[in-house]
């Protein structure tokens, strides 16, 4: 039974980095009051972008820091027009969307079926040999633990830190931050950029270390799962960790349902992550006070200083 | 004098079609692809952009080739067949399964052009079909892996459950079988044809699960690139995959449509080009085996080499009686092989397959 759950357990981890990533990242972002829709597209930005770059360097750090980049210029474009340019922010995050999609399909062209060499696990000495956790939790890719950290950051900067609490306030009511002098133009920027670069990172996480791989639309939907897992984990990081694994998880299962022999349709298991997490998500999150004690107030809203 | 002067240009612009017209008859034969995928450097596109490149090669000026790569089954597939159709082309290669209704409703709007579709069934004045036997290289790659399985395990990832994927994983498993009795092949279906992210997961499941020799009914080589990480053998599909696994890649069931392509703009060119009815195997050339991997004995190559030539020969058919299914339902009793009729309807795992087939 240990030795079954051990892959199952370390796949379902590695299935379930890039939602990490991408959907902490889109946490802080809706949590000053910015709704990004864009998230696919900024995950496929990252993703070729990543992809392009350790082909040409040879190294996946280099091409992991060029996702983090194309994911932060992709959202600079969206912070421009809801920002400044006060657009609307749900029309410019899908249009935002559907020109990642094209735009990362495009460059990628030329990248179409180059193969890269699949990067070796780190194994962390010592607590790497623990049985069934060491495995798990402690022989990953590197990204995994740094998604872990970004975790911890992102629990302790919203909510153990003064700008955390800034970040907050702007994201509940940007007239009274701005009142007291806080500029809350440049903190959603920096939120939406922060946003962008940790979904590229998560795109650059599937092309040159999951897959690894570049294929058009090869993010296959999780940048809007990353979004689903937002809102429906409440805007509560530890909850979307859950809902990102749970996502991995089923993801994975399914497959060894499978080859294990099951005799259920496999285009129903394919459905199958979609449908549990949601249904996971709803079910520990239907306490209506909780909800609108977390969701940021103004989210999604334009603000203008001068009213 | 405006008078005139449109009649001078309608006048010119008559003459201009004249020879236009009169240099239509001497341009080349126009041919035109259309890639559900990306050509790549391997896989299923890519083995028809092979053939297009020979026919160039072939008959060099006398034709020019076009191909539409990355055309999605459905709506955007009847667009562009259309467009070729509209734009001069007078054979039009409809290269996959989807494309058989798009190619049916638009050759009936362009009856000078003629259509031939892979892989499909439905057939029309304008409109051939042309497939190949995938499943005598799927019986051959069988033999290879019964005989480097150590296991005894063989892990297939598949795509969709139709009759010509599961001739592949029946085939794979009797030749397994006629080497290895015991031998057992566990499908993951992907329900996708190309999607290197849940290939990879499906192979990885499959090697943690005892499998160590990987087959894929998938366009992609992430299956062949999974073994290699993880020191199992794997056998390609399309194409020679060996550059993405050099130690893993045991051989290839790879597909040739040169001859094919060949035949037919041989035919057009002559005038003569009739809608064809094709399913040819090993013995016309469409089914080809990639070279073996250094780790293959020559016991084993000398097998395959015999059973190749066997099934060439039609001394030998994959699906020889007695084929029973996984019930013990006996679907072709022993001294008869499986009709094509039945072959093109196959909805069933035969025995030595693990698990049961999803219902519908």
């Amino acid at each position: 039974m240990m030795d079954a759950l051990v892959p199952i357990l370390v796949a379902t981890l590695a299935a379930g980095t890039p939602l990490v990533f991408a959907a902490l990242g889109e946490l802080v972002v809706e949590k000053s009051g910015v709704l990004n829709l864009g998230v696919e597209g900024m995950m496929l930005c990252g993703a070729i972008a990543g992809f392009a770059a350790t082909v040409a360097s040879g190294s996946i750090w280099i091409g992991v820091l060029a996702g983090m980049a194309a994911g932060a210029a992709t959202a600079l474009v969206f912070a421009v027009l809801t920002l400044t340019l006060q657009a609307n922010q749900v029309a410019a995050g899908l249009a935002l969307s559907i020109f990642g999609v094209g735009l990362s399909a495009f460059v990628g062209k030329p990248f179409e079926s180059v193969a890269l060499p699949s990067p070796q696990a780190f194994g962390i000495p010592g607590l790497a040999d623990i049985p069934l956790l060491g495995p798990v939790l402690f022989a990953q890719q590197p990204l995994v633990y740094l998604s872990w950290v970004l975790f911890g950051l992102v629990s302790w900067f919203l909510y153990r830190t003064r700008p955390g609490l800034v970040l907050r306030a702007v994201g509940e009511s940007p007239t009274s931050a701005n009142a007291i002098g806080y500029p809350v133009i440049g903190i959603r920027y920096l939120a939406t950029l922060f946003g962008g670069a940790m979904a590229g990172v998560g795109g650059a996480y599937l092309s040159v270390i999951y897959t690894p791989m570049w294929v058009e639309s090869m993010t296959a939907g999780r940048g809007w799962i990353a979004l689903a897992l937002v809102v429906f984990a409440t805007w509560r990081p530890g909850r979307v960790l859950v809902g990102a694994y749970l996502f991995g998880g089923v993801t994975i299962a399914q497959f060894f349902a499978q080859g294990a022999g099951a005799a259920i349709a496999s285009q129903l298991l394919s459905s199958l992550p979609y449908l549990a997490t949601i249904v996971v998500l709803v079910l520990i999150s239907r306490n209506p006070t909780v909800i609108r004690l977390n969701a940021p107030v103004s989210l999604g809203k334009s603000y203008h200083p001068d009213g | 004098m405006f008078k005139k002067g449109w009649g001078a240009t309608l006048l010119g612009a008559a003459a201009a079609l004249a020879l236009v017209g009169s240099a239509i008859a001497q341009q080349p034969l126009k041919i035109a692809f259309v890639y559900v995928s990306p050509v790549g450097d391997a896989g299923w596109t890519y083995q028809h952009d092979l053939g297009r490149k020979a026919i160039e090669k072939q008959f060099g000026n006398k034709i020019a080739t076009k191909y539409v790569e990355n055309v999605p089954e459905g709506a955007d597939a009847e667009r562009v067949i259309r467009e070729l159709a509209a734009s001069g082309h007078t054979l039009v290669f409809t290269t996959s399964f989807g494309y058989m209704n798009p190619t049916i409703k638009v050759a009936k709007a362009f009856p000078k052009v003629h259509f031939e579709h892979s892989t499909g069934y439905k057939r029309d004045k304008n409109v051939g079909t042309y497939n190949a036997r995938f499943y005598e290289g799927r019986y051959l790659a069988g033999i290879v892996a019964g005989k480097m399985s150590k296991s005894g395990v063989a892990g297939y990832v598949a795509a969709f459950p139709i009759p010509e994927v599961l001739q592949g994983i029946n085939a794979f498993t009797r030749g397994m079988q006629s080497v290895s009795p015991k031998g057992q092949v566990r499908v993951i279906w992907v329900n996708s044809w190309y999607d290197p992210g849940r290939e990879r997961e499906a192979a990885m499941t499959l090697i943690s699960q005892g499998a160590d020799v990987l087959m894929q009914h998938t366009d992609s080589t992430a299956p062949v690139q999974a073994a290699e990480e993880k020191g199992v053998y794997a056998i390609g599909y399309h194409s020679d995959m060996s550059k993405y696994g050099p130690k893993a890649h045991l051989t290839a069931s790879t597909h040739d449509w040169s001859g094919f392509y060949a035949k037919m703009v041989g035919d057009a060119l002559a005038g003569k080009a009739q809608p064809s009815n094709v399913w040819g195997g090993i013995k016309e050339g469409m089914v080809k085996m990639a070279p073996m991997n250094a780790a293959v004995p020559k016991d084993v190559r000398d097998m395959v080499a015999k059973a190749e030539a066997d099934i060439a020969a039609g001394k030998l058919h994959p699906f020889a009686g007695p084929v029973k299914d996984q019930s013990g339902k006996e679907r072709v009793p022993a001294g008869k092989s499986m009709p094509d009729d039945q072959l093109a309807v196959m909805d069933y795992y035969v025995e030595g397959v693990q698990g049961q087939l999803p219902k519908k």
